[in-house]
């Protein structure tokens, strides 16, 4: 089932969480609705849910208004941050309730709940855990038995408040494709909402990137992380090194940075930004004269699959992402200067949240590590989806 | 974090199934209400309403009268005795029992409450088994010409008895959650020990002990079972104001008797307020205590 | 164990005093009552405490106790969740109103009781005109009983119902049940433990109760007195032994009790969950 919410506003007493966000879910998506706290994703999705009414704007599911309807009758199954298991009721029961309070004439039999009971128990896992109390079990385990009861009620959209926000990394990295290998099997339509980049980028479909109340932009993972829509969106999906400046007659100047800009040809200055990715960026010894900048180094951390450099300029610090070998070709020192120069840099003019990608001049191909710096370079600016 | 506003700060109607219909709502009041008014107001305002139904001067004469005096003497004395040492025994026991570990803790912990448990009925004639005529210490009193029971040290010591949790058991779960860490910094910073408790411990349960003391206090003036027991209720001499009531509504003295309850009635109500405003004030205090009463974990 | 370095000041002082005063206020005095109940034979004994109207004045005692705290338990559920569940002109005075039991002394609750409730009173006359006694009747030593347990019921569910968590209820309401099926299947299970452990408070304050009964209930043997009544007369008469007997049934009854609400606080930390 699809679902649609136009133009919604909620505030709480003088705090606006959501200002006229519009969004499209297509029928059997998983969706995440990213952003930081504060952001409005949590209101969003209980307005969907029909836990709190919008001040403004309307909710429809499959193209039917729903927004003044209860949240008993939308047929969503919900699963809370903190799982709100009935604590008195054992896992079998909890995963019951949905089905046992059903009106006489719509309750399946006793045998008949058993066995649906018993097979969600087997997709989540938890079969041998019927008999148990909540208070007994993990916090994985607890989610697990929160999501079946949710699903126990066919319900025609799942929703998950950060599900996975309350527990250890590790069992958050595993319910985390778990969950994703789930929603394969099911195709029900679905939105979580998190705080965590990592976790949307890995298992959404299309991210819903949230800020104060707005959408900044919606996409599938490679585009919200290749092609953001704003500065927002690209400093919040993952470390960026910022560069100020101004952009005038067709060229970039960012601080020492300089490389041709032809989407401002005109002679009048703006100022501007560029935002380049750590991993985005090349070091070398020889300055070529081609529009980087020397930076010296500070530090190094080089646990991990990728080497972290840390470099100092006059303007500040920028952080660089080296594979192995590259790394260990260059062979640095700390306290060298060396030249440091992006491969790719997106733009944003002052007062404008587009952004334009540009090339640095005779950028070498980025080697090896992250997938996604292979992808070309455009010299279009990318154009967002953005709210209504 | 989401803003905690969410789900709370909706306003009833908006809540749908969340919350009860209107009228189911306003029903509920009213029983409530009701309820509350025919068990706590109606005796409320019959004690005023007796107290005055012969008028302004008769209450005053009733109150005035030298028996009250005395009663309203021997009350405030019984109270003055009894606060303060149950004040210090609460602050004892629960240093002890809140900072260290000593074998008969928990027995210790048990005994306190028991003064909760029994009837005041029994409170009382556990003194006068001991220290009555033919009580346990009977005989060696009579010896000495000491009298307890059915005199005022007696009365003293029941309203002690009934009283001596009060404190302690502010004091105690509190303690308990606080730990301590403050007192051993301050020890290892070379404070010796009452300045520890007066500069560190103290300010961290001066609600709370406020708190205990206004509730000993309530019951130290009001008690009656106990008292009554090892009180003799010789008119003028072993008379609190409790029993004074008495004996007037025995005598069908009704006037008088709701005058004087109606001094132990403002009493009441000027506790209630004091405890609402100690409450106000010290709520994270005394949450942090009631935390550790409600958990039990700490015993 | 070992044995623990007290880094702490006051150890022997404080505890030698608290020992000492609770030997001399409490110890000392009950060893009195057991002794001086030991100083009868059992047969003695058992003859005190099952003699007709001492076993009358058990009835009426547990009894009317017990029809108290029913009534406070239903009555006291609905004061606790009105006040933390719903907003009105002049909560906060009700609130603090809620422990005027606790506040004013029995003997003025006694006899305000009874002068309400008399046949001559504000409520007692037109009950003695629709046929029902109050005062000097079991009536009334329940009416006083109840009284004195309104704040255990209440105060007991308020912190539980405070702390109650709303998406439990939301999840609730999420899985289609009506808000009679999540007050029914999900409240009030969660508030049981609690208020099965309001309602045992009040029950035993209510069985020790003397002051706030004696004057309501008229003292007639065999029909009105209550327990802590005939301690009070067999002192009266000199009889500490039959006296001290009584004591002792009651001082069980009241450690069953006590026994078994801290069984009901135990069973109802089992269903907590940490966060």
């Amino acid at each position: 089932m699809s679902i649609e919410v136009r133009n919604i506003t909620k505030s709480f007493g003088s705090f606006t969480a959501l200002k006229d966000v519009s969004l499209r879910v297509p029928s059997g998506e998983l969706v995440a609705l990213l952003g930081p706290s504060g952001s409005g994703k949590t209101s969003l999705l209980r307005i969907i849910a029909g836990l709190d009414r919008p001040d403004a704007g309307s909710v429809l599911f499959e193209g039917e208004d729903t927004t003044r309807r209860d949240v008993r009758q939308r047929r969503v199954g919900f699963v809370f941050q903190h799982y709100a298991l009935f604590r008195q009721m054992s896992v079998f029961e909890n995963v019951a309730f949905g089905l046992r309070v059903r009106p006489r004439r719509q309750r399946p039999a006793e045998t008949e709940i058993r066995s649906r009971v018993g097979r969600l128990l087997q997709l989540v896992q938890l079969d041998w855990l019927g008999d148990r109390l909540p208070s007994q079990l993990s916090g994985g385990q607890r989610q697990r038995v929160a999501l079946a009861r949710a699903l126990a009620v066919e319900p025609k959209v799942l929703l998950l408040d950060e599900p996975f926000g309350s527990l250890d990394a590790k069992v958050r990295q595993e319910l985390r494709r778990w969950l994703r290998r789930l929603h394969d099997e099911i195709h029900v339509t679905s939105v979580f909402v998190t705080h965590d980049q990592e976790e949307a980028l890995e298992v959404a479909d299309r991210v819903v990137v949230m800020n104060q109340g707005r959408v900044e932009q919606v996409g599938s993972p490679q585009e919200v992380f290749d092609r953001p829509a704003t500065p927002f969106v690209m400093s919040f999906l993952g470390t960026v090194n910022m560069f100020k400046g101004r952009v005038e007659s067709g060229k970039a100047l960012l601080g020492s940075l300089t490389f041709d800009y032809p989407e401002h040809p005109q002679a009048e200055a703006r100022e501007a930004a560029g935002y380049a990715r750590p991993h985005e960026i090349e070091v070398g010894r020889d300055d070529a004269d081609n529009g980087g900048l020397w930076a010296t180094l500070q530090g190094v951390n080089a646990a991990g699959s990728l080497v972290k450099l840390e470099l100092r300029t006059g303007d500040g610090p920028i952080q660089v992402h080296l594979p192995r070998d590259r790394y260990e070709a260059l062979a640095p020192r700390i306290g060298e200067p060396l030249y440091v120069r992006p491969t790719r840099v997106r733009v944003f003019m002052e007062g404008e949240p587009e952004a334009a990608v540009s090339p640095a001049a005779v950028a070498p191909p980025a080697l090896g590590g992250d997938p996604l710096s292979a992808f070309p370079v455009s010299r279009v600016p990318v154009s967002a989806e953005r709210s209504a | 974090m989401q803003p905690v506003l969410s789900s709370k700060a909706a306003a009833p109607t908006e809540r749908g199934a969340l919350t009860e219909p209107a009228p189911v709502r306003w029903a509920l009041i009213g029983v409530a209400l009701g309820f509350l008014s025919l068990f706590l107001l109606v005796p409320l305002a019959a004690v005023f309403t007796q107290a005055f139904e012969k008028g302004v001067s008769a209450y005053l004469s009733a109150v005035r009268e030298p028996d009250a005096w005395s009663a309203i003497r021997l009350t405030l004395l019984t109270a003055g005795i009894a606060v303060p040492l149950n004040l210090f025994f609460g602050v004892a026991a629960s240093w002890c029992i809140a900072k260290f570990e000593f074998p008969g803790k928990n027995a210790l912990l048990s005994l306190i409450d028991l003064p909760f448990a029994i009837s005041p009925v029994i409170s009382g004639v556990i003194f006068v088994l001991l220290f009555g005529r033919t009580g346990l210490l009977g005989p060696w009193l009579a010896g000495h010409g000491v009298k307890i029971v059915f005199a005022v040290p007696g009365v003293v010591l029941a309203t002690i008895f009934v009283t001596f949790p009060f404190v302690a058991r502010e004091l105690i779960p509190l303690m308990q959650a606080a730990g301590s860490e403050e007192e051993e910094a301050a020890r290892v910073l070379g404070a010796g020990g009452w300045r520890i408790f007066w500069k560190v411990t103290l300010p961290n349960i001066k609600w709370a002990l406020l708190y205990g003391v206004i509730l000993c206090n309530a019951r130290a003036m009001g008690e009656f079972g106990a008292v009554s027991v090892v009180s003799g209720h010789v008119r003028g001499l072993t008379n609190t104001l409790p029993l004074h009531v008495e004996i007037l509504y025995n005598e069908y003295n009704f006037q008088a008797a709701f005058a004087v309850a109606s001094l132990l009635t403002l009493l009441a109500l000027v506790t209630l307020v004091a405890k609402s405003l100690v409450e106000w004030r010290g709520a994270r205090q005394l949450a942090a205590g009631e935390a550790v009463l409600q958990g039990g974990d700490a015993r | 164990m070992a044995r623990r370095h007290n880094v702490l000041p006051g150890l022997s002082m404080t505890l030698g005093f608290s020992v000492l005063y609770m030997s001399l206020i409490v110890l000392i005095p009950l060893a009195a009552l057991v002794l001086k109940a030991t100083s009868l034979t059992w047969a003695q004994f058992f003859k005190v405490v099952t003699d007709p109207r001492v076993v009358a004045s058990y009835r009426l005692t547990f009894g009317a106790a017990f029809l108290g705290a029913l009534l406070n338990g239903a009555f006291g559920l609905i004061v606790a969740w009105v006040l933390v569940r719903y907003q009105f002109a002049g909560k906060r005075v009700v609130d603090a109103l809620v422990d005027l039991p606790f506040a004013l002394p029995t003997a003025v609750a006694g006899i305000a009781l009874t002068a309400v409730y008399a046949p001559n009173g504000w409520l007692g006359a037109p009950l003695q005109a629709a046929g029902i006694k109050v005062a000097f009747a079991p009536l009334g030593v329940v009416v006083a009983l109840t009284f004195i347990g309104i704040p255990f019921v209440v105060r007991t569910l308020q912190p539980v119902l405070e702390d109650l968590d709303r998406e439990v209820e939301e999840a609730a309401v999420s899985l289609g049940a009506t808000r009679w099926q999540t007050f029914a299947r999900v409240i009030l299970p969660a508030l049981a433990p609690a208020w099965l452990t309001g309602v045992a408070l009040a029950f035993a304050r209510a069985i020790g109760e003397y002051g706030s009964v004696v004057f309501i209930s008229g003292n007639m043997p065999m029909k009105t007195e209550i327990t802590p009544l005939l301690i009070m007369a067999k002192l009266e008469n000199y009889d500490y032994a039959g006296a001290a007997a009584i004591a002792v049934v009651m001082l069980g009854a009241s450690f069953l009790l006590l026994w078994g609400i801290n069984l009901l606080q135990w069973w109802g930390r089992r269903y907590s969950t940490a966060h």
